[in-house]
């Protein structure tokens, strides 16, 4: 206890007027926490901490951290992070971002920053639904889950977050929940540790927009459903076909070590103004 | 002692191309973009470039939208940015456009305008964003607009453009054409102890005693880089002086007010205008961008005939420069505004004209430029 208050006081701003704005039950706050434990774990300075956030209830994780805050328009928050890391290449930058955030609107950016390999650490918090608006249908809501604006169920499928940023060339991919809270920590902390553009999407209940309507009668049922329903990676390589259908995949998917772009791209311009400079020297 | 003269050195170059000369002159380190005609070779160049300056990043991103935030990303970072694009780009820039404008993040948009709406004639000049760089982003909003209208000028603007953006911490839209960008001219370039190039304001105090959007005299709360030891939130919300966000209405108003003060009352510093044979005019042409070109060359051809007529040519469109504009309307007959579209900124003329002078418009949206003739027989007629 002593550890948490003292990272509370660490961490979190004083100037900010608290309540936060998650709801009861909201598994934001369990990422935060583990954000907040993995970068004192690893001992960066704050001042070196960029956190950049879209909009929605993941967006507001922003105001409450004391690091360089940015918050940002809405699916935007990649392209920001990718200026600002270009741009200052020591920098840690890390994006925090729903599933409407970087699924949906932001959907193509997140593919270009997974293509491009920019040295960022995307926190990808998937509850399923548009929080903060009213529980609107997202495009990682599954089919047949009602939602504000699929009252009679919806009909489309749904995007896996994790297969996408594998498929668009991350070069760290993860999947952990709020559930799981020593491997969240553990992911997290590794993602940030690796170069180039690492991914961690975090499946994180919102009872108050998607559960209360999907059956799950109290904030205990979503945690308990996380426990049920998913499971280690390796151990979900080794069940049936049928099983694996009702489960979800978590653990490390992707670890290539790649260097990011910000490092190509700053060897390329030393490289260049070696060679000028040895032309101008040579007449 | 005697001093050696020096030379300046000249280049034969595109308009798009001397804006590039004119960014890194102003000490532009940064550039994202997304192709589009008639603006990509200021990224080409900029491609080709950028790698020489130190530290200097050049990205194309996956479309207009992303080139904006992370030119608003690399400004907070502490670079002076950039980004150019053309109409259908500039509607896609509006809202981090507006998130720049919120934030108070200097930067500069070069939109060389096309034939429009839509996909409209890309490779035709216009002038019809001229109220979209106004009023494109949603939201009531400060905005510095300036035009060029010669290769020279897309060189000496850009850097009034950047030293707007860096002195007032706020976006600065160039408004090119595709003439004035498409055009190869000879110009000079200035030596860099020529010119002055300003900077943003740092903070002059520790951070633990730096408020990141302070009321200061000027208007303007200094500006530290992420990662410089101020760590400070920065939101696209209405935020109180510390950055956080905040809808109590005292403090929305007195962050809004601020940023319109800042802007109005350096009035003066941003407009921007040439005056040509005005002393006496009693017609005067307004006129900007590639127009402008045609308009001083049918006020000298009214002039051979005798007819007193004066030119005001535009470089700064907003805020509109109306003490420039005021006194002609008192002295002369008509002013007659010629501009690429059905009549952007011959709404400010009017608006601030206010019934003094007789204003009239020559409107051409078909893609060809207003022509020298055109203007002078309205001179004549008028």
């Amino acid at each position: 206890m002593a550890q948490v208050t003292e990272l509370i006081h660490n961490y979190l701003r004083h100037n900010k007027k608290f309540p936060h704005v998650y709801c009861a039950g909201c598994g934001h706050g369990i990422v935060l926490g583990s954000l907040i434990r993995s970068v004192h774990g690893l001992g960066y300075s704050k001042d070196d901490i960029v956190l950049v956030a879209g909009i929605g209830c993941s967006g507001r994780m922003a105001v409450y951290v004391d690091f360089n805050t940015v918050h940002t328009t809405h699916g935007r928050a990649l392209t920001f992070a990718t200026g600002i890391k270009m741009a200052n290449p020591k920098l840690k930058v890390i994006v925090v971002m729903g599933d409407g955030d970087a699924m949906a609107i932001g959907g193509n950016h997140l593919i270009h920053a997974a293509r491009r390999n920019i040295g960022l650490t995307a926190l990808v918090l998937n509850n399923n639904i548009y929080g903060m608006t009213g529980g609107q249908s997202s495009p990682t809501s599954p089919e047949g889950t009602v939602s504000a604006t699929a009252p009679f169920g919806q009909l489309e499928r749904s995007f896996d977050i994790v297969d996408m940023a594998i498929t668009s060339g991350a070069s760290y991919v993860a999947r952990g929940t709020v559930m799981h809270v020593p491997m969240l920590d553990g992911l997290i902390s590794d993602a940030l540790e690796k170069p180039g553009f690492n991914l961690v999407e975090i499946l994180t209940p919102c009872h108050t927009q998607y559960g209360r309507k999907n059956k799950f009668k109290t904030v205990v049922d979503m945690y308990t459903w996380y426990k049920t329903n998913t499971m280690k990676r390796e151990l979900y390589a080794q069940k049936s076909p049928e099983e694996q259908q009702k489960l979800t995949p978590i653990g490390v998917f992707r670890d290539e070590g790649w260097p990011g772009l910000e490092t190509r791209y700053a060897q390329l311009r030393t490289k260049l103004q070696e060679q000028e400079s040895c032309q101008s020297s040579a007449n | 002692m005697a001093t050696k003269k020096r030379k300046r050195k000249e280049l034969f170059a595109l308009g798009n191309e001397a804006v590039v000369e004119g960014a890194l002159l102003a000490g532009c380190s940064f550039f994202a973009g997304y192709p589009i005609t008639p603006s990509t070779e200021i990224a080409e160049v900029m491609s080709q470039r950028l790698p020489f300056v130190h530290d200097g990043v050049f990205i194309q991103m996956e479309d207009e939208i992303a080139s904006m935030g992370a030119i608003i990303g690399a400004s907070l970072a502490g670079r002076k940015t950039m980004t150019a694009t053309s109409g259908p780009g500039f509607s896609l820039m509006q809202e981090n456009l507006g998130y720049a404008c919120m934030t108070e993040v200097p930067l500069v948009l070069v939109n060389v305008m096309r034939g429009g709406p839509s996909t409209g004639m890309p490779t035709s000049p216009a002038q019809g964003d001229v109220q979209q760089a106004r009023w494109g982003c949603h939201g009531d909003h400060p905005i510095i607009v300036l035009s060029a209208c010669n290769v020279q000028e897309c060189l000496e603007m850009t850097i009034v453009a950047f030293n707007f953006a860096e002195k007032y911490r706020t976006p600065v839209i160039l408004l090119l054409d595709e003439i004035t960008a498409h055009t190869r001219e000879k110009i000079s370039l200035p030596f860099p102890d020529e010119l002055e190039i300003l900077a943003r304001v740092a903070p002059a105090m520790p951070p633990e005693w730096y408020i990141s959007y302070e009321e200061t005299m000027r208007g303007v709360p200094p500006l530290p880089p992420l990662g410089s030891g101020y760590r400070f939130h920065v939101t696209g919300l209405t935020h109180d002086k510390n950055g956080f966000p905040t809808s109590k209405p005292d403090e929305v108003k007195a962050l809004m007010y601020r940023q319109f003060r800042k802007i109005d009352q350096f009035f003066y510093d941003i407009q921007l205008v040439d005056e040509v044979q005005c002393e006496d005019a009693e017609i005067v042409v307004v006129a900007y961008g590639c127009v402008a070109r045609s308009a001083e060359l049918a006020v000298h051809m009214a002039r051979e005939r005798g007819v007193k007529a004066g030119f005001l040519k535009l470089k700064t469109l907003f805020p509109f420069p109306k003490s420039a504009l005021q006194p002609l309307a008192r002295q002369c007959r008509t002013i007659i505004v010629p501009e690429m579209n059905m009549g952007q900124l011959s709404r400010e003329v009017k608006r601030v004209n206010n019934g003094l002078a007789q204003v009239q418009t020559i409107n051409r949206i078909d893609g060809q430029i207003i022509t020298p003739s055109e203007i002078f027989k309205s001179i004549m007629q008028a």
